[in-house]
């Protein structure tokens, strides 16, 4: 536009700039994004392709560390042709099965019981003791004492599963009740709230952050918790797939179900957030968009 | 519509009473802290009172003591004649921090009062509706109060205190984290709001000239542990306008003598809050 009026002009070239600058700030962006993607996917084929590489020249024996091609052969014959103990499906749906069942329980009694102790000082300085204890015990050790007591079948699994999501949601949901701001409860109080209104409308709402952050984690220790139970022994499962595996000392074969286990990590991790997003919409948004 | 308020007369029921109240507390350390000391003060039916003090002497714990939230080591308060045993349902409080919930929309949380006492559904969100709409939010009811600014966060609060139809309302620091054109916004807001009630208003403040521009008394206390150190009566005329008042003679020289109290008794609180440092 270059003929423009002389007593248009100022306005039309200060408009002209601004929507420049705007257009020049957008494709910045958009830049940056693309590096970004980029170099992500840099970063992937440099790794693995110095992997396969290594590999292949006799730098590191494949035999003992496994080779990306392999790994890739692997799962795709595990997918095409199944495992040794059967479908890879069926496998990962057992293991599926046992990681949500435990992930379930374990939030559900961690959250109740958090809540209830976080609102009763008396009870909570009775715990407290007891908690810490059972805390600092390694709790994939009691997988053996599941195994003895519960079988080699699911509730075994399901069960170490519950031990290992349990505590971090308890410990969570303790804290966030413990953290509600004081003013707002004195708030409600004065509003009307009874004790039973107070814990649903104020408290259980200001320790949802807090439990929802503990969801994320806990559902890698629900996973950690039926794989370890699969491992330490069992008739089906990734676990399972894992130990044999290492038995037929097949690298290839334990990487394969390490990625199998990140994929399905990486899906329940999304459902998580989804729900995450749901629960928590009144949250202000963060000043930087993720992701960018 | 301009109310003509008659606070009580002398041998009506004193909406507060406080007689002769100590408040000792132990502290983590394992130590006993005296809030307040021989502490007494009456609030009459339909009066304005603000609380001034140095800071940390204990302003806040008054309040407190009235909504029964805490009770007194020693001595008595009365509300309405009765003696307070746990939360007063008359009472309406208006915290200093945000103390809205900021799971709840404007219109959820202005309902929150009426829905806790038990009023149907549709009820509380009628009455909210139009709470709402008297604080001038009625185009921002379905925002959650994070998206809202400092003033309109407190407008909120006014009208989730308000709903219940406190016959007593305690204020403690409401406007002290707005800027200073909000807050004369706001102190109008407030006593528009009060004019059209009966309640008894117990304001807690440091800022001297907010508590002689909106109240019938001021009541200096000392530094801590707190007692009255001395009662003011506010004769300026209502209806009061925030931003004019400030600047009337009669308002500059009640101040004068009101500061000419409070002087002393903050500077006796800066020596032991030194000495506590040192």
């Amino acid at each position: 536009m270059t003929s423009t009026t002389v007593a248009a002009g100022p306005v039309a070239t200060a408009d002209y700039s601004l929507d420049a600058l705007e257009r020049k700030a957008v494709a910045a962006q958009k830049r940056r994004h693309g590096i970004v993607i980029a170099l992500r996917f840099l970063i992937f084929i440099v790794v693995v392709g110095a992997w396969e590489g290594a590999a292949a020249i006799g730098w590191i024996d494949p035999f003992f560390f496994g080779r990306p091609s392999g790994v890739g052969r692997q799962i795709w014959e595990w997918m095409t042709e199944g495992t040794s103990q059967g479908s890879l499906w069926v496998q990962m749906l057992v293991t599926i099965e046992e990681t949500v069942l435990g992930f379930l329980i374990g939030s559900v009694a961690g959250i109740i019981c958090g809540i209830a102790l976080g609102r009763n000082r008396f009870l909570a300085d009775i715990f407290s003791v007891y908690i810490k204890i059972a805390n600092s015990i390694p709790r994939v050790v009691l997988g053996s004492i599941f195994i003895i007591s519960l079988g080699l079948g699911m509730a075994s699994k399901v069960a170490l599963a519950v031990v290992m999501v349990f505590f971090v949601v308890f410990a969570n949901a303790f804290q966030g009740v413990r953290e509600a701001d004081r003013a707002m409860i004195a708030n409600a109080q004065i509003l009307g709230a009874s004790q039973w209104q107070l814990t649903t409308t104020v408290v259980i709402p200001s320790a949802m952050s807090w439990i929802l952050a503990s969801l994320h984690v806990s559902f890698g220790f629900a996973l950690v918790g039926a794989v370890v139970g699969e491992f330490l022994g069992s008739k089906q499962g990734i676990g399972l797939l894992i130990s044999t595996a290492q038995g037929a000392f097949n690298a290839n074969g334990v990487f394969a179900a390490m990625i199998i286990l990140a994929v399905m990590a990486l899906v329940a991790e999304f459902f998580i957030t989804l729900i995450e997003d749901r629960l928590v919409r009144w949250k202000p948004a963060p000043l930087n968009e993720p992701g960018a | 519509m301009p109310i003509v308020r008659a606070v009580s007369a002398a041998n009506e029921v004193p909406a507060i009473e406080i007689t002769g109240v100590t408040r000792r507390f132990l502290t983590p350390e394992g130590t006993f802290n005296t809030a307040m000391r021989d502490f007494s003060l009456t609030v009459r039916r339909g009066e304005f009172v603000c609380v001034v003090g140095p800071t940390g002497c204990g302003k806040s714990t008054t309040l407190n003591l009235v909504t029964g939230l805490i009770s007194p080591s020693a001595g008595q308060v009365r509300v309405m004649g009765q003696p307070v045993g746990g939360i007063d349902r008359r009472v309406g409080f208006v915290f200093q921090s945000d103390a809205l919930f900021p799971w709840r929309s404007v219109l959820d949380n202005v309902a929150a009062g009426p829905l806790y006492r038990g009023v149907p559904k549709a009820q509380a969100y009628d009455k909210a509706r139009q709470w709402v709409a008297r604080v001038g939010l009625g185009a921002y009811e379905s925002l959650y109060p994070h998206q809202l600014s400092g003033g309109m966060r407190k407008r909120v609060a006014l009208a989730q205190t308000f709903i219940n139809e406190p016959e007593i309302l305690l204020l403690d620091e409401p406007f002290s984290a707005l800027d200073v054109q909000t807050r004369t916004v706001m102190q109008d807001e407030l006593l528009e709001l009060w004019s059209g009630t009966q309640a008894s208003v117990v304001f807690v403040t440091h800022d001297l000239e907010e508590a002689v521009a909106l109240a019938d008394q001021v009541v200096v206390l000392t530094a801590s542990p707190a007692t009255v150190k001395k009662v003011h009566r506010i004769d300026l005329p209502r209806p009061r306008v925030m931003s004019e008042i400030r600047y009337e003679p009669q308002f500059v020289e009640i101040a004068r003598r009101i500061w000419e109290d409070l002087r002393e008794e903050v500077q006796i609180g800066q020596r032991s809050a030194l000495a506590i440092a040192a």
